[in-house]
């Protein structure tokens, strides 16, 4: 761990003899392929019909509702997953019991079940035939637990490694000098856990605030009631406004850069520990 | 008291959240019997559905194993104004919304996009499986980089260099230094890019057109299939995606401990 910053700053050799600029070549060419002219083609035509064409596309009102939702879900996600996720990393790297790598295990599955699946398991239990007779299907709480399902890892997988690697001894010492367990919590672990919790908690967002896989099914895609960003660039698609999509999906692009920015600034300012 | 509170807390939220609702899934897709299901995952349409997917995962996985391996040792073993950037650009799939990737890729290869012209000359991108294809790639982009980045900064240059020192040529010091170091962490993105790949729905369903029994994948098809009332169709061919899910979780436990070792 503590030789990555050294290893970065050494001289490259063998790449720097010709590999290296074939394979950053390689690599920029396939990279501006497959995201960046995309990217570069949606930017284009989101300002086809002008500044003021994007602004009216951008202002619409079924518009503006499906961004505010689409905002309002990730922040509650991102929130809720800032607990649920912290508390879940402490049960996996502090608590004992048996089952406890299946738990674990089990934590990997919102990153592999495809989203509509996700969906419709969610559809299952908790829509019109619920066995349990709760129908939550086409409201603002089902978009939020599809969004829950998703990020579940999240906050988990950021915030365990760095538990894993905490000192217990600074917990001890503090207890051996009479802190409570809230006090220990909330000047030793807290402030040692809070970069990775606010990067999980990023991620959390912004993913949450692009679903649609897991959102499409179990939102029933009322205009200004459920209907969320992703569903409604979808919709304006399929009915022809391909300009009003356009404008609207570079407002999340923008949304999602300004993420990433962010955790990268993150990364850079949180120097001890490796992001994954 | 408080620990056990926490530890039946943070159970009863991923019960609810998760065990239950995949549970279910499983029990619904059977409750008609297994010959019931085998039935619904057997017919023409979701037969084609499946092997489209395993296709379209089938081209972009190798494609994007082989580029991530390129990017991670750019990003890591060279030194280019811009570096910060191309790193956001990178992750950027990971936090992107599936359907602006798709609209993109429409916009592109689409009527008077840029490289529309592409469809008037018979290369046929949009509605096709080259569409589909390129809309994946751009999805799990990250997954192999994100991987192996890490690793190739920890085991560092020196052993490439001494290698190169002793007369190695480029490709014989990538085969037989670096590619042994790195392959737990390759293995570990494959199989995070296959599981990406195979369940991919927003980006694919904007530029795929969706025709039924042509460019329908397996998680359009439950879509189509749950909308026009056959839930215990959409029930069975989710359990056919959820058990792939679970073999990934499975891969990825077997593929991690050995990646541990590796490095120690």
């Amino acid at each position: 761990m503590a030789s990555s910053a050294a290893a970065v700053e050494q001289p490259a050799v063998v790449l720097h003899r010709g590999g290296g600029s074939l394979a950053r070549g390689v690599a920029l060419g396939y990279l501006s392929i497959v995201v960046l002219l995309p990217l570069a083609a949606l930017v284009w035509a989101s300002r086809a019909g002008g500044l003021g064409e994007f602004w009216d596309q951008v202002t619409r009102p079924e518009a503006v509702a499906a961004l505010k939702l689409s905002l309002g879900i990730g922040a509650a996600c991102a929130l809720i997953n800032a607990v649920t996720g912290t508390a879940m990393a402490w049960v996996l790297v502090r608590d004992r019991f048996r089952g406890k790598s299946i738990v674990d295990a089990m934590l990997d599955l919102p990153f592999a079940l495809p989203t509509i699946v996700a969906g419709l398991t969610l559809l299952a239990l908790y829509g019109p035939s619920s066995p349990f007779g709760i129908d939550i299907a086409f409201t603002r709480t089902a978009l939020l637990a599809a969004c829950l399902f998703v990020t579940l890892p999240f906050v988990v997988r950021a915030v365990q490694p760095v538990l894993l690697e905490l000192d217990e001894e600074m917990e001890e010492a503090a207890a051996s000098l009479g802190a409570g367990s809230f006090a220990i919590f909330r000047r030793i672990i807290f402030p040692n856990l809070f970069p990775a919790i606010l990067s999980g908690v990023a991620l959390s967002f912004a993913r949450a605030v692009g679903e649609f896989g897991a959102v499409v099914l179990i939102s029933g895609n009322l205009p200004f009631k459920t209907e969320v960003s992703s569903v409604y660039i979808f919709g304006q698609l399929q009915s022809g406004n391909g300009t009003g999509a356009a404008a609207v999906s570079v407002l999340l692009l923008l949304i999602s850069l300004g993420v990433l920015l962010g955790i990268g600034g993150l990364r850079r300012w949180r120097t001890r520990h490796d992001y994954v | 008291m408080s620990r056990y509170l926490l530890r039946f807390g943070v159970l009863g939220y991923l019960a609810l959240l998760l065990l239950l609702p995949v549970g279910l899934i499983f029990y619904r897709a059977f409750e008609h019997g297994i010959g019931h299901a085998w039935d619904a995952v057997t017919t023409p349409q979701a037969l084609h559905a499946l092997e489209l997917t395993l296709l379209v995962a089938a081209i972009a996985v190798p494609a994007n194993t082989v580029f991530g391996i390129i990017l991670a040792l750019a990003l890591v073993r060279t030194r280019f104004r811009g570096r910060g950037l191309v790193n956001a650009i990178v992750d950027l799939p990971l936090a992107l919304s599936p359907v602006v990737v798709g609209l993109a890729l429409f916009l592109l290869y689409g009527r008077g996009g840029w490289l529309g012209g592409l469809a008037d000359d018979g290369i046929r991108i949009l509605f096709a499986v080259p569409g589909m294809v390129l809309a994946t790639m751009f999805i799990t982009l990250p997954f192999v980089v994100r991987e192996v980045v890490p690793v190739l900064r920890e085991i560092g240059t020196e052993q490439e260099q001494a290698a190169e020192t002793l007369g190695a040529s480029p490709l014989q010091v990538f085969r037989r230094i670096t590619l042994p170091s790195i392959r737990w962490a390759v293995a570990y993105g494959v199989v995070l890019t296959t599981a990406r790949a195979i369940g991919e729905f927003g980006a694919v369903a904007v530029v795929s057109g969706r025709i039924v029994g042509k460019t329908e994948t397996l998680p359009l098809y439950i879509q189509g299939q749950y909308e026009s009332f056959d839930t215990s169709g959409a029930y069975a061919s989710s359990v056919v995606l959820a058990l792939i899910a679970i073999g990934t979780v499975v891969a990825l436990r077997a593929v991690h401990p050995r990646e541990e070792e590796s490095e120690s």
